[in-house]
């Protein structure tokens, strides 16, 4: 595939085409668009806010709201409440869908034709869909709703995401290796520990990654299923009257440190493969 | 040994199996029955198999959800073709003109919004475009509009912020698709065709076809079933059937009317998306998974 590139590089189809403008023009104004309303969001971060909601008009520059972020009753806790389910029903998708995916990968077996069919409907279905499907399941066996169901449907939904993402790293690496620690007279279980799994480790660490990020951001599902629980998308949504300054300086921490964390995942990648 | 052989996919498999089939395809087919219930919240729901539900809902209903369910797919049909025509030349740029070096960074420039929570972002878009916000105060300075115009509660609010939301899911399959293509063929296309117009539309465009389709799967259902934004950016002549969906379950509760609503919009999308895959076919839609 690189070599593919270089060679793409190298030898533009027209000299012409390399010069036309439209596309770079096209690509920046797109991501300036994009940006419109990060920008936002992080500048009026740091805005003085007289009524405790957000202004046009500029007051001043001030850190209090970062400084007071629990002052805004209710939004800690729907902060905490997120990332808490984020990272349990990820870690419980990892896994479970780990193991699932290498079974479908590896193996050929009855019924996986439908799983793999399951998984991408998963996938598929519109979330208002998936919601209310899972709040019509439980209400016909009378379980009453809350953070426990919050991540049962978080680990549902993120399960199609873990074994799609593994299944993209194992097709791509071939079980030569696998091979190789069996001839070589590795017991299966320890081939396991020694080979595959260091093998999928990346791929384990950007499903995981993946499945915060869709746990962190889910409004949908989650709104059907919450109860009386209030994660951080239901909070900031339930606020109807302008949006309290710390809503906007919690987007910017998180938004702040999702970046980093994907440049992080970036930057080792490149030094894995060098 | 042979019977571990053969045990060992169920072993592996089976927790996550035993996972999606209890909390995801039971979920969906429970749906349909709830749906066929009759009763209300105080004396609850029994089966009675009541098919006529999904009549009364379209035939002479109080509230017109046909309409719901037509504005739901005009506006998810819309915003998909904007981000197609969008997206397309995006992921061409990120293909075959950034360098190698610099692909991944811009790649993730494109991506930047994902790092923004959904509703925050759309709840900017409202700050921004609002009666008395920046941009509507900029153009009524400038008398390009009238005192009275507004964007917030127009479809096309709603479109847009779909549209905005909904862009890299596009971009992404269309750029994967086209980093695919080998560049010898392109060589082969111009040493056949000749001019750099055909070369796109005999080659380019074909071979990219997979990732359109990928992408108008993820966009199209997504808007469709979208409630934030019609609730955010839009008003009352925007209510779509997302909105009717949620609105039914948990402010009036009325569970076997929702239930249905929801299994409408599943057949409806499901019928859409075949027929669409029938006329233009999908390639590997297996690949997808």
């Amino acid at each position: 595939m690189t070599a593919a590139n270089r060679l793409a590089d190298a030898r533009p189809l027209n000299p012409r085409a390399r010069r036309r403008p439209l596309l770079p023009i096209i690509y920046w104004l797109v991501v300036a668009i994009t940006l419109v309303p990060i920008a936002v969001m992080v500048v009026y971060s740091f805005n003085v806010a007289p009524n405790h909601r957000i202004t046009y008009v500029w007051h001043g520059f001030t850190l209090n709201y970062y400084v007071h972020l629990a002052d805004l009753s209710g939004l800690w806790q729907a902060f905490v409440l997120s990332i808490v389910i984020a990272v349990v029903s990820g870690l419980i998708s990892v896994l479970i869908g780990t193991p699932l995916a290498l079974a479908l990968e590896r193996h050929r077996f009855w019924g996986r034709r439908l799983l793999t069919g399951i998984l991408f409907v998963d996938i598929a279905a519109p979330s208002i869909v998936v919601g209310a499907a899972a709040l019509s399941f439980f209400l016909s066996i009378g379980v009453h709703t809350g953070v426990v169901t919050i991540l049962l449907v978080h680990v549902t939904f993120n399960i199609a995401y873990v074994v799609v993402t593994l299944r993209a790293r194992l097709s791509g690496v071939g079980t030569a290796l696998e091979q190789a620690a069996a001839d070589l007279g590795a017991a299966p279980v320890n081939a396991f520990f020694r080979v595959t799994l260091p093998i999928m480790m990346p791929g384990i660490v950007a499903a995981f990654m993946l499945a915060l990020a869709m746990s962190i951001d889910d409004y949908v599902i989650t709104s059907f299923v919450a109860g009386s629980a209030t994660t951080f998308p239901l909070f900031v949504y339930g606020v109807k009257t302008g949006l309290p300054p710390q809503v906007l300086c919690m987007g910017t921490i998180i938004f702040a440190v999702g970046l980093l964390l994907a440049l992080l995942n970036g930057a080792l990648n490149r030094r894995g493969r060098a | 040994m042979k019977l571990r052989k053969y045990a060992t996919p169920y072993l592996l498999g089976g927790v996550g199996s035993l996972w999606l089939i209890v909390l995801f395809l039971i979920p969906l087919i429970s749906q349909l029955l709830v749906s066929l219930m009759t009763g209300n919240l105080d004396q609850g729901y029994t089966l009675t198999w009541n098919f006529g539900i999904y009549r009364e809902l379209f035939v002479g209903a109080d509230v017109n959800y046909l309409l719901f369910l037509g504005r739901s797919l005009l506006f998810g049909a819309t915003a998909t073709f904007i981000t197609i025509v969008v997206a397309y030349p995006v992921a061409y740029f990120l293909a075959f003109r950034a360098s190698a070096r610099w692909k991944n960074p811009l790649l993730l420039l494109v991506m930047l919004s994902f790092f923004v929570s959904f509703i925050i972002r759309t709840n900017m878009w409202v700050f921004l475009l609002g009666g008395q916000g920046p941009v509507l105060s900029f153009l009524r300075n400038l008398h390009l509009i009238g005192a009275d115009a507004h964007v917030l509660g127009t479809p096309g609010a709603v479109i847009g912020g779909m549209a905005y939301n909904d862009l890299a899911f596009m971009v992404l399959p269309i750029y994967v698709a086209l980093e695919r293509i080998d560049p010898r063929l392109f060589e082969a296309a111009q040493d056949l065709y000749g001019n750099q117009r055909t070369v796109f539309f005999k080659t380019t465009l074909p071979l990219s076809r997979s990732g359109i389709f990928a992408g108008i799967l993820l966009v199209f259902i997504d808007t469709v079933g979208d409630p934030v934004n019609p609730s955010l950016l839009g008003g009352q002549s925007t209510y779509t059937l997302g909105q009717a969906i949620q609105n039914v379950f948990l402010t009036q509760q009325e569970y076997n009317v929702a239930a249905a609503l929801s299994t409408v919009m599943m057949i409806a999308l499901g019928i859409i998306l075949f027929a669409y895959a029938r006329v233009f076919g999908t390639d590997n839609i297996e690949d997808l998974v």
